[in-house]
């Protein structure tokens, strides 16, 4: 029972771990492609003095502040739980 | 109103700016930091009796503090007054830096943090190592660190060396020695306490110092970053927001963007830094609070580089330093005066002094927990042993890093740094991510992956514009990116892959389902 509930809390934390990092991927180098291929885009004003580029270079630092907190916020309460619960499997044996 | 007050603004070419002279506000704060972190050292070497202190701190350290540690650890010079530089210089472009030196963090806590600190006790080959053998992969684990400390160094002490004669009017190899000297002192008898402290105790200074001189800047703008921004605009043109010149070749964005994303999670001196913890959890928290500081250092860069631009002028910035590198140091002299310059002047030297720490210790530790202890005496040396090699490494490493210092006076070392990264990107990440999460790689898989992106990097590094047309003036160059990352950490991944493949690791294989035990639920 408890290798089973191992099996399964490590395979999440995996899948959190890949689907976090691929989407941190996406966002930065996403970033980076527009400012490589859509320079005009990235010059464009939405205001004076905040042009899109600016504006999605500061967002990039907020979505990582945003994605990070997913995972501990996940970690504290699922993964922390999940393996304090295999834990005491391991005690019981 | 406020911006039109601002226009007035004196931007003569040559600013009467105090930069160069002996300043004594400078000199007496560098000194007050001397005197406290010399205070630490020498409470720090009390406690640094055992190897397990000497090398993390006796795994006492807080996540709160660890997450100063750990942003002090990462935020050099570089990174203040460098990306400040290149704002105020080419505006937009200088922010390619500001989000890629940031977004490597998160990958940090997704992918390894955790396993780090479970499966490791020193350094980041102890994970490498916990199912292959132990020879090969140590040795080669050394050369990716040796080779990411050694670049990491020469920035730092030359970028050291260039700073202080600037600002503090002292001669470039006065100062290499007396960064030498003040390092040797903290790592050699504080060990792990010291350097963690003393990257406390700088970071809180780096972000003090940076967060006053935005809010500076800012109040010249009622507070309002767009109110600068459009400041900016209308004197330097719209192109000062829009991306320019340094994206020039999108592919070179794009390889550049690699080596800081995953060289991050490579670093030696980052890595070493979860073991002062006391457990998983612990780590986790740390690179949470880090991600945190470092990201909003890297906002108040924006409102830096962009303030200079506009309250100093790129032409007087550039006057005083062609790379633009005294952009933060002059903002704070137009604003504050002489004191806040010399403020800045001392934060910036003891910015270098605890980097070049950290990468001292971590490279010892390379040599001496690694090299020594595991490969020369098979894991058979007693704590006193290991730590006379762990402090005699530290010399060694303190001697070469002065020497290499004076010896690269005058070069152009600014790519250094990304080329630091690129190799921890492609020689020490790749094979950090095979060995703890794929059960089928080999010794043989993870030494040719560590071995070959290493090797790899500096190659294509030299065959690169970077050294064959910037530095030795040659009219082309045979590799056509200047950060070879694009290329290496596929490489580097493909050769782990395909080499595992070919050949077989019993052992490797046997040992995974208690390795990744331990990796996710700890020492038993």
């Amino acid at each position: 029972m408890s290798e089973h509930r191992f099996r399964s809390l490590a395979a999440t934390r995996w899948r959190i771990a890949i689907s976090l990092t691929i989407a941190m991927t996406a966002i930065y180098f996403g970033f980076i492609l527009l400012i490589a291929y859509d320079k005009p885009l990235m010059g464009r004003l939405i205001v004076p003095g905040l042009s899109v580029g600016v504006l999605l270079g500061a967002l990039v630092i907020v979505l990582s502040w945003v994605l990070t907190w997913i995972y501990v916020r996940w970690a504290n309460t699922h993964y922390d739980a999940g393996l304090a619960e295999v834990r005491r499997g391991e005690r019981d044996r | 109103m406020t911006i039109v007050q601002v226009a007035q603004a004196p931007t003569a070419a040559a600013p009467a700016t105090r930069i160069g002279e002996p300043n004594v506000v400078a000199m007496v704060f560098f000194f007050v930091f001397i005197a406290i972190t010399l205070a630490i050292t020498y409470w720090a070497a009390r406690r640094t009796r055992t190897t397990e202190e000497f090398y993390a701190a006796g795994r006492t350290i807080t996540p709160g503090q660890n997450g100063f540690a750990l942003a002090g650890d990462y935020m050099s010079a570089a990174s203040f007054l460098g990306i400040a530089g290149l704002v105020s210089t080419t505006g937009f472009d200088g922010l390619i830096y500001s989000t890629g030196w940031l977004v490597g963090w998160p990958v940090v806590l997704f992918l390894i943090a955790e396993p780090l600190r479970n499966l490791g006790k020193y350094t980041f080959a102890d994970v490498v190592a916990t199912r292959l053998r132990q020879t090969p992969v140590r040795i080669a684990a050394a050369i990716g660190t040796l080779a990411t400390v050694t670049f990491y160094l020469i920035a730092q002490m030359v970028g050291a060396g260039g700073l202080i004669r600037l600002m503090f009017g002292l001669s470039y190899e006065t100062a290499i020695v007396i960064v030498g000297a003040a390092m040797l002192a903290y790592v050699l008898f504080g060990g792990m306490i010291a350097t963690t402290w003393v990257q406390i105790v700088k970071a809180g200074l780096l972000l003090g110092g940076a967060f006053l001189l935005a809010l500076l800047v800012l109040s010249k703008f009622g507070m309002n970053p767009i109110a600068l921004f459009a400041a900016a605009s209308e004197r330097y043109g719209a192109a000062m927001l829009a991306p320019g010149k340094l994206v020039a070749a999108p592919l070179d964005a794009v390889s550049l963007g690699m080596a800081l994303m995953f060289g991050t999670a490579g670093l030696p001196h980052i890595l070493m830094r979860f073991y002062t913890v006391p457990d998983a959890r612990a780590a986790r928290t740390s690179v949470f609070y880090a991600t945190g500081l470092i990201g909003f250092f890297y906002l108040l860069t924006f409102v830096l580089g962009f303030g200079a631009m506009v309250l100093v002028g790129p032409d007087a910035i550039k006057a005083v330093d062609k790379g633009g590198n005294m952009a933060a140091p002059l903002l704070a002299e137009a604003l504050g005066g002489t004191p806040f310059l010399g403020f800045i002047a001392a934060v910036a030297f003891a910015t270098i002094l605890a980097v070049v720490a950290g990468l001292t210790l971590s490279g010892a530790a390379a040599l001496s927990h690694d090299l020594w202890v595991n490969v020369i005496r098979h894991g058979e040396a007693d704590s006193k042993e290991q730590l006379r090699v762990a402090r005699g490494a530290t010399v060694a490493l303190g001697v070469v890093a002065v020497l290499l210092g004076i010896l690269f006076k005058g070069q152009n070392v600014a790519y250094m740094v990304s080329l630091a990264f690129a190799i921890a990107a492609s020689g020490n990440f790749p094979a950090l991510v095979l060995s703890i999460f794929w059960k089928r790689c080999t010794t043989e898989g993870i030494v040719s992956s560590m071995v070959l992106g290493t090797v790899s990097t500096l190659v294509l590094i030299w065959l690169s514009p970077t050294i064959q047309v910037d530095i030795l003036k040659h009219p082309g160059a045979w590799f056509p990116l200047k950060n070879p990352a694009l290329v290496t950490i596929p490489l580097s991944f493909a050769v782990g892959v395909v080499v595992s493949l070919a050949t077989r690791d019993e052992v490797a294989l046997d040992r995974f389902a208690a390795a990744e035990r331990r990796m996710h639920v700890g020492e038993a």
